[in-house]
């Protein structure tokens, strides 16, 4: 099993002054796997998850992301993984295209490849009328789809979400898991912080953060059955409920 | 260089795309060329002069009038007494008084000598004491008058006279225009680019996309020239406009060659460019560019020469305008475009806004971090 290990940390700690973020969380993500990072809002997820991203610096511990120390070479580490913030982060002055050719021309990616993944991300996502549209024109349940689109245009072996689906209405979220399930199948690491449980029973493996520290981490079909809860939104809350820090 | 080639492009739609940055870019140096060198003007006109005549006789009323039709005079007040005339001061409704004594003609004629009485409102000092020279010199014109008309002048001047005959080097009709034009250009060129550099990337920061940027593999210098060269290019059509505006509204033309100008402007667009992205480095939002900006401003025109000289600022003050890179433009605009210097007269400016542009740029680059 460890040679698959695509992510990995060890005691890694974010401190802002004398407030302790992110608190010497453990874990591994293995190649392929749908890995959810649940948390209440301010327990830390996305802190953790810019220090792998390499957008964060750590305070101390230890990770290494496809292979790559997050301290020395998150340089490299950013050639290999896609990241979608909690905020919208495409160009909204720019056309669906142009965010496209913008993001694979500055991975490095040919004219041609450009070219072709455009076009298939256009009639994948049914942009035909709108791909030359500026984005702030489009409803934001397809800037969202939009978002992890050209998240994974490059075709990154890892792809961290940011509570990719806040504010989405739900046929949206399901059409956006779905997405999620296609980038799994082609073998892509899918690393996504979320708070809807629902979305959580989609993971192959979760862990569940309270303030700034790892709690539990299984499959969501093991951890019900350790908490004796018949859903994940059980488990959450007994577990979230422990956690004193507050927004 | 693919990379470079991406975000120029990204940065060339969108600063075209903002209606609102294109208007600023290209209407705020035409709309303040055309207004603010004729305001800003250092002669002072319209001085309101109030006079308290006395004598109400002809040679009173010829003084009078020879003042008023000097065009630098605006007859606010002709009263009796002198009292009368400083509650217009009071009032603000005078800023020069001009008292003539009862006897005024009666002694003028007799002893050949006539006392006159000025006064002036010194709040704005250089009102003051301009308005009391000029109104010297049409009094010593006056009496050069008087006395051609009623004094048989010996042949030969018992008194040796001195006579100053003067010459104005290279601005010879002494128009202020031509001093302020080309300084209010280098002024626009320090806004556009300053303001517009941390405008642009502090929007970024706010948006959020400079995080999506932060994530690739994007390098720092990338980003960075990708955001100096547009701003660099608009900066230039900015001058350029500027210089027709300068032609065609002032008729200015430069007596160097605009390749002077143009190869220094270049330069200093990079320093300015670089002060842009150095305050945006510190800031988190517009606001915060904005007045830091501002503020930088202020002492960036104050001083920087364009409306006080240099020479005549206490010394700290000298030292400071030494690392103010406005003031190295504005001299090298004046000297290229009235004294028509070249390349060769300009040289240590050139080494000096280099400088400026190196130490910027490199603290700049030094302060941008694409991980917090």
């Amino acid at each position: 099993m460890s040679n698959d290990i695509i992510i990995s940390a060890t005691k890694l700690t974010k401190r802002f002054g004398h407030f302790t973020a992110v608190d010497e969380i453990t874990f591994d993500v293995h190649k392929g796997e749908i890995f959810g990072f649940l948390g209440a809002n301010g327990a830390g997820k996305t802190t953790a998850m810019r220090m792998l991203c390499g957008l964060s610096m750590p305070t101390s511990g230890k990770a290494s992301v496809a292979g790559f120390d997050v301290y020395k070479h998150n340089e490299d580490i950013k050639k290999n993984i896609g990241y979608m913030s909690q905020k919208f982060s495409l160009y909204e002055d720019l056309t669906v295209r142009e965010n496209m050719q913008l993001y694979g021309g500055i991975y490095g990616k040919s004219k041609a490849f450009i070219k072709d993944k455009t076009q298939e991300i256009v009639d994948q996502l049914h942009l035909g009328n709108e791909a030359d549209k500026l984005v702030k024109s489009l409803p934001l349940g397809w800037k969202q789809k939009l978002a992890f689109s050209v998240a994974i245009f490059h075709e990154p072996g890892i792809v961290f979400l940011d509570e990719p689906t806040g504010g989405v209405d739900p046929v949206t979220r399901r059409e956006f898991w779905n997405m999620i399930y296609e980038a799994a199948d082609k073998g892509i690491t899918v690393f996504v912080t979320t708070h809807y449980m629902d979305e959580a029973e989609y993971c192959s493996r979760v862990s569940i953060m309270v303030d700034g520290k790892i709690e539990a981490m299984d499959t969501p079909a093991e951890l019900r059955k350790r908490y004796n809860a018949p859903s994940m939104d059980e488990v959450f809350l007994k577990l979230a409920r422990k956690a004193t820090r507050s927004e | 260089m693919r990379t470079l080639k991406f975000l120029l492009q990204k940065e060339f739609r969108q600063i075209f795309r903002d209606k609102a940055n294109v208007r600023m870019i290209f209407m705020m140096p035409v709309i303040q060329l055309l207004i603010l060198p004729w305001a800003a003007d250092y002669e002072i006109k319209n001085i309101k002069l109030s006079v308290a005549d006395h004598d109400h006789s002809t040679y009173s009323r010829q003084l009078v009038s020879k003042i008023t039709s000097s065009g630098y005079f605006q007859l606010t007040g002709y009263k009796d007494s002198y009292e009368k005339s400083l509650e217009q001061i009071e009032d603000d409704e005078a800023d020069i008084i001009l008292e003539i004594p009862a006897s005024f003609e009666k002694t003028l004629i007799k002893e050949n000598e006539a006392k006159l009485f000025v006064a002036s409102n010194a709040i704005n000092g250089v009102k003051g004491s301009l308005g009391s020279a000029y109104l010297r010199s049409i009094l010593q014109d006056f009496n050069r008058e008087v006395r051609l008309e009623w004094i048989q002048m010996p042949k030969f001047n018992p008194q040796t006279q001195i006579e100053v005959t003067s010459s104005n080097w290279f601005n010879p009709s002494m128009n202020y225009k031509f001093f302020m034009v080309p300084g209010m250009l280098v002024l626009l060129l320090t806004m556009v680019g300053t303001n517009l550099t941390a405008i642009n990337i502090v929007k970024e920061k706010e948006i959020g996309t400079i995080e999506q940027i932060n994530v690739t593999p994007v390098k720092k210098y990338h980003f960075i020239i990708g955001k100096l060269i547009p701003f660099w290019v608009l900066g230039l059509i900015a001058m350029t406009m500027g210089l027709i505006i300068a032609f065609v509204i002032y008729g200015i033309l430069p007596l160097g060659s605009y390749l002077t100008i143009y190869g220094f402007a270049a330069v200093y667009l990079l320093a300015v460019l670089g002060l842009g992205l150095l305050i945006s480095t510190f800031v988190s939002t517009q606001q915060q560019a904005m007045l830091i900006s501002f503020f930088i401003m202020m002492i960036f025109v104050l001083l920087s020469g364009l409306y006080t000289s240099i020479d005549s600022m206490p010394v700290w003050a000298q030292w400071i305008t030494r690392f103010n890179p406005v003031t190295y433009f504005i001299e090298v605009m004046r000297m290229v475009v009235l004294k028509g210097s070249t390349f060769a007269d300009i040289k240590i400016h050139l080494l000096k806004i280099t400088g400026f542009a190196v130490a910027l740029n490199g603290l700049a680059i030094l302060s941008y971090r694409k991980r917090s």
